[in-house]
């Protein structure tokens, strides 16, 4: 994408320009955690290739950060077309939904807060939640590269989620939160929080979109899942930003005890998409369950980046990564099993499948594993190919051309993640998604 | 109206596997052909389903007065061909069901959808026919499947397909006794005056299943003999020795 804004905007990138707080909006503490979030975020460099975590990264791209400024505020008319645009589940299949344009919130449907329940906008809960919110904001230190990206999120974001499920609480159906970036050059930090009290339920997802699909927009968001003993996250993060766009998504999962989550990305758009995700097992019987699929074509590029940290002793996890790659697309994976010392009886298992669609198109994989306990079942592998000829053969000889066998393959490869989420209305509507993208490209 | 394979010359990576072979496969009848490993029986097989690494250097094929070889391997399926795999292959991520349906839908014409509910009635009967359990339905094709269950598979989507000639390669190989027995009652079940079949195989036995009209022996590329059912038994008697050596001298 290179440099894409005029040089008198120069000055206010959002790696130059310091956030407009607005001092009448939010109470003290978040404004001076933003402030100080600034000044380190402004302290540190931008990434560079001799980093680790940015090997195989696309270092055009992350100097491009410095191309976005902040987001203007979108009319009325805007609001209500994207509002009107923001219809993934049917109503029946959803318990909430939220949008937002720009960052604000522009639509606002979700449950009573009954029973100790807390579901708000992040800028409703700094004021009214205020405590509760403190206890759990952000105190996941991102570690896989883009702490620089977290602090710049942590010193602008005003929008997401704040999701606290108490004990016992089950919410079945999905809160759907839909974030919009409108304007070109701009950038919006969504963040979402998530909180389950013991033995709680809930499923979220998130949806990144531009308002436009000429428009070049940055998403840089914070996802923390933050999952109490028994209880039970269900999560996706379903990126189709314009293809010009630009995303930064930084997740984390805690795991308590027997805690189970399950969470999931799927990209389909933006020029460049660099995720990185996180799961700390830190109870007895805790499971994360981390899936991704991309399909990137044209000259798309997703950066995975993972890691599965063991801490306690009978934890599980298991990360199953595809990516189908069209034209001159790219992916790069990055992956890391650690199996802290006291962690025995782990089972981790790490997967990273590449298709490759065409000759042009560039998948590298660095799995890893670092294991530091006794009794432990790890696994990691990673494989890259095209479809084979036998396969195509296999089809062609029961009469189905060689370009749906293709599409039947492709689809099949992705299929398989999008099961693992055992959530048949969200898996209908992501395969939707999917299809979508591979008939534009048909 | 026949499949007329005529002097047929096949390679591939410029080694010549059939060299000069003819043989024709009416309507109605069942033939079967028998020889020893490495003779070409599954070659031929493959490139008369359309297999793009063999390169057919001379003679013709025509199937009811059609140019096979013109066609692509789909469009011969399509035509009416169907080939039981030797070794059918493994396909991820798509479920058995859907493998077929695309298989039938590719067959109507543009615009047309296949209707599911009569599909799903047919497939379900034709999978209690050869014994098949339904959870095959929702499984990746062949993934997993043991060596006679990937067998049975073929000929489901051999009875789902319906095809005018049906070539079956090695079909018997890894059949338990129960299963070649169900399997060969499948097949003999879809015998008829529109449906012409060639059994590869090894094993007299299958003969005595599926009851062949003739037998073809094949060796290094070519049939060699052709007979009736009985031929099947002295082979089996006397191996393939006795036949080069007749045809040598
Ligand atoms: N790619 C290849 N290059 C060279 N030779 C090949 C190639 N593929 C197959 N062949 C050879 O062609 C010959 C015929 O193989 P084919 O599989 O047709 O035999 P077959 O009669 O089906 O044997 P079987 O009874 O063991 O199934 C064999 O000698 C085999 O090694
Ligand atoms: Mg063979």
């Amino acid at each position: 994408m290179g440099v894409i804004v005029e040089a008198e905007n120069k000055s206010s990138s959002i790696l130059e320009e310091a956030p407009a707080w607005d001092a009448s909006e939010f109470p003290d503490w978040y404004r001076e955690m933003q402030e100080s979030a600034w000044e380190a975020a402004r302290a540190l460099p931008l990434p560079r290739a001799k980093n680790e975590p940015w090997r195989f990264a696309n270092l055009k791209q992350v100097a491009a950060v410095g191309d976005y400024v902040a987001a203007p505020p979108v009319d009325e008319e805007t609001a209500r077309e994207l509002v009107a645009r923001s219809r993934m589940l049917d109503t029946s299949e959803h318990r909430g939904k939220l949008v937002f344009a720009n960052e604000t919130l522009v639509h606002d449907e979700r449950p009573d807060e009954d029973g100790g329940l807390i579901c708000a906008s992040l800028a409703e809960a700094v004021t009214t939640h205020g405590q509760r919110l403190q206890e759990y904001f952000m105190t996941q230190e991102a570690t896989l590269g883009s702490e620089k990206f977290a602090l710049l999120h942590k010193s602008r974001t005003r929008s997401g989620l704040f999701l606290y499920v108490p004990a016992g609480m089950e919410l079945t159906l999905p809160i759907e939160v839909y974030h919009y970036v409108a304007g070109h050059c701009a950038s919006i930090f969504p963040h979402t929080l998530i909180v389950t009290g013991e033995n709680a339920k809930v499923t979220v997802v998130d949806y990144y979109q531009s308002a436009s699909e000429d428009e070049a927009g940055l998403s840089c968001g914070v996802v923390d899942l933050v999952a109490g003993q028994g209880s039970q996250i269900r999560y996706v993060a379903c990126q189709n930003l314009s293809t010009r766009s630009a995303n930064i998504h930084i997740s984390s999962t805690l795991a308590s005890a027997d805690a189970d989550v399950k969470s999931l990305q799927l990209q389909l758009g933006s020029a460049w998409s660099r995720t990185e995700s996180v799961s700390h097992l830190s109870g007895k019987g805790a499971n994360s369950d981390m899936l991704s699929v991309a399909v990137p074509a044209a000259g798309q590029e997703v950066d995975q980046r993972t890691l599965q940290h063991h801490a306690e002793a009978h934890t599980t996890s298991d990360l199953l990564y595809k990516n189908a790659l069209s034209d001159r697309s790219r992916s790069v994976f990055a992956g890391l099993i650690m199996v802290d010392e006291g962690a025995h009886y782990t089972d981790a298992y790490q997967t990273c499948r590449n298709l490759l669609l065409s000759d042009d198109a560039e998948a590298n994989a660095m799995p890893g594993l670092e294991i530091n306990a006794d009794q432990v079942k790890c696994s990691h592998g990673s494989t890259s190919g095209p479809i084979t000829d036998e396969e195509i053969f296999y089809f062609k000889a029961r009469g189905i051309p060689a370009e749906t066998a293709k599409q039947l393959i492709t689809f099949g490869f992705t299929a398989e993640v999008l099961a693992k989420l055992e959530q048949p209305a969200i898996e209908a509507l992501l395969s939707r998604l999917v299809e979508a993208k591979f008939e534009k490209l048909a | 109206m026949s499949i007329d394979i005529r002097d047929l010359h096949a390679r591939i990576d410029d080694q010549e596997i059939i060299k000069g072979l003819n043989l024709t496969l009416p309507k109605g009848e069942v033939h079967a052909i028998m020889g020893p490993n490495g003779s070409g029986k599954s070659t031929l097989a493959k490139v008369l389903s359309g297999h793009e690494d063999y390169e057919v250097t001379n003679g013709s094929v025509s199937m009811d007065g059609e140019d096979l070889l013109e066609l692509e391997a789909d469009e011969r399926s399509r035509a009416g061909l169907f080939l039981a795999f030797q070794y059918p292959h493994e396909i991820p991520g798509v479920s058995n069901a859907n493998f077929i349906r695309a298989a039938l839908q590719a067959r109507l014409p543009e615009g047309e959808e296949l209707d599911a509910v009569g599909f799903y009635k047919e497939l379900y009967a034709a999978m209690d026919a050869l014994e098949m359990d339904r959870k095959f339905t929702g499984r990746a094709v062949n993934e997993g499947f043991s060596g006679g269950e990937k067998k049975r598979n073929e000929i489901l989507q051999m009875a789902m397909l319906k095809p005018v000639y049906a070539i079956l390669d090695e079909t018997d190989s890894g059949l338990d006794i129960d299963a070649l027995r169900i399997v060969s009652k499948g097949v003999n079940a879809m015998r008829s005056q529109d449906r012409g079949i060639l059994v590869i195989t090894h094993y007299q036995r299958l003969l005595d299943y599926i009851v062949p009209d003739h037998v073809h022996v094949m060796k290094d590329g070519k049939i060699i003999r052709s007979g009736d059912k009985n031929l099947a038994l002295e082979l089996e008697e006397r191996g393939y020795d006795w036949l080069s050596e007749e045809s040598a001298a």
